[in-house]
């Protein structure tokens, strides 16, 4: 009986090892990253509304979705190429919200990618070849995280990444 | 003796020698190299001390146990002495630093340092706003007149620390610190960045030239100009090159449309002599390897890797190196 009880503590404690185990799971950091722009489709749907029969949207996979390095660089490259100029911090002001569920051009991964890349009509310039193509995917995984609603759950990255301060650049 | 050594040690990037707290080059550095003589022989002489008691008492003939009342006295005589000692300690740290009022005065050049990972923005405010100089991780400074560095940082805290001209002071976001030294001998100097900030910490450096003042008035206005225009067909499609990449959303060149402030101003690159914040000499090979594959230079670093032809590459580094 006893041999039996000790078994199963035994069991249960292997059982939390293992989970925990997971838990701890880190993102391996890609420092040389290149993202190919090839795999990007010439033409993205924005809207379901479509003439003629109707082709299912097309899925293009974010690189960088749930990848915790991938979000903080997106806020870093959020701030350096001044995207807040317009958008502030999500809110919205000179450009729309990033922080609500309404998207004018659509809000799959790939359709805030286009919008980046082509920019849009009444404001939004176009950053091809301006943004490399992998940059534009970590500020695209940033964007998605600025949904109070949605819980992005990225696993931890490196360690340094909490050494990233966020206030009191100096003005230029 | 330890200039001697220095010639044997590794030779740093743009030919700078070693730096030492031990070879001042500032008053402010003598006032430390002075205390630290002071802290290092006042501490020699304690671990002789307790040296030659620990030998007595292991040498010393076991007759008799001494009495507990003399014990007590010389552990109170020892407790004494070494309260004596760390408060003469504290009153030359004190009097050391008194010495060196960092406050900037009206009369001094203000030279603002801006921390980045991983790299040093420095800045020459002049007279007018048109006069400012901008440049990258070389800090040009006259010699024999008072200077302030306005210490601040773009991202997280890192520390100033160039040896043979002061000790460490913080570069913090949010925050000016202000360092005053007065460099009186004429050299190059090599600093480094002395506060943990991330993956290229080690690869933080700076080099300081301290020139004589007429030198450096001159160094200011050859860097007040704008880029040089390209001369050669070669250097041309390089500005072309430039000017269509993604360069330009975090470099300066002055003179062309590139303003980017994210990244280092390379208006005047071909006149610095190291590249990527004193880690390698700023030769064409190095900056071509740069260019194409930064991250096997610095791992981590925040320039992306960039998918340009070898002609564009060449193109490239033939215009980066002709602004002079």
């Amino acid at each position: 009986m006893r041999i039996r009880n000790e078994l199963a503590l035994l069991a249960a404690a292997a059982v939390l090892a293992a989970s925990t185990t997971a838990a701890c799971r880190r993102n391996a950091r890609q420092l040389r990253d290149r993202a190919s722009s090839a795999s990007i489709p010439q033409s993205i749907a924005v809207s379901e509304l479509q003439g003629g029969p109707y082709t299912p949207p097309v899925t293009v996979q974010n690189p960088y979705e749930g990848n915790a390095y991938g979000i903080s660089e997106g806020q870093r490259l959020y701030e350096w190429y001044n995207c807040g100029g317009c958008h502030f911090r999500g809110g919205g002001g000179i450009g729309p919200p990033l922080m609500d569920r309404d998207w004018i051009y659509g809000g799959q991964p790939v359709n805030i990618f286009a919008s980046i890349i082509e920019g849009r009509p009444n404001g939004m310039p176009s950053w091809r070849g301006r943004i490399p193509t992998n940059q534009v995917w970590q500020i695209v995984a940033y964007v998605e995280s600025l949904d109070a609603d949605r819980r992005i759950a990225a696993p931890p990255g490196a360690r340094e990444e909490h050494l990233q301060a966020r206030e009191g650049r100096p003005s230029r | 003796m330890i200039g001697a050594l220095a010639l044997l040690g590794p030779v740093l990037p743009g030919g700078v020698p070693t730096p030492s707290a031990l070879r001042p080059a500032a008053p402010q550095a003598a006032g430390l190299e002075s205390l630290w003589w002071f802290m290092l022989w006042t501490c020699t002489a304690v671990f002789l001390v307790v040296l030659a008691v620990l030998a007595y008492a292991m040498l010393r003939p076991r007759t008799e146990e001494p009495p507990a009342r003399r014990a007590a006295e010389i552990i109170t005589a020892a407790a004494a002495v070494s309260v004596v000692i760390l408060f003469a300690f504290l009153i030359a740290t004190m009097a050391t630093s008194r010495k060196n009022p960092n406050e900037p005065r009206p009369t001094d050049r203000i030279v603002q340092i801006i921390g980045h990972q991983w790299w040093w923005e420095v800045h020459y405010p002049g007279a007018r706003p048109d006069e400012l100089v901008i440049s990258a991780n070389e800090i040009h400074l006259p010699a024999g007149r008072d200077v302030v560095l306005d210490l601040t940082s773009a991202d997280v805290i890192h520390s100033f620390w160039a040896p043979n001209l002061h000790g460490k002071r913080d570069l913090i976001p949010g925050r000016h610190n202000f360092f005053r030294l007065r460099p009186e001998n004429v050299g190059t100097y090599r600093g480094q960045c002395a506060e943990f900030c991330g993956y290229q910490h080690a690869h933080m450096g700076f080099i300081v030239f301290v020139e004589s003042p007429d030198k450096f008035e001159e160094y200011l206005a050859s860097q007040r100009k704008p880029a040089a225009e390209p001369v050669s067909a070669d250097a041309s499609r390089g500005r072309q090159v430039f000017l269509t990449n993604p360069c330009v959303t975090c470099h300066t060149i002055r003179g062309t449309g590139a303003s980017g402030t994210n990244a280092p101003d390379l208006t005047h690159l071909a006149s610095r002599r190291t590249i990527a914040a004193a880690t390698v000499d700023n030769t064409a090979g190095h900056l071509g390897g740069w260019i194409a594959d930064s991250q096997g230079v610095k791992p981590g670093n925040h320039m992306p890797p960039h998918l340009v032809s070898s002609e564009d590459l060449l193109a490239l580094v033939a215009y980066l190196r002709s602004l002079s």
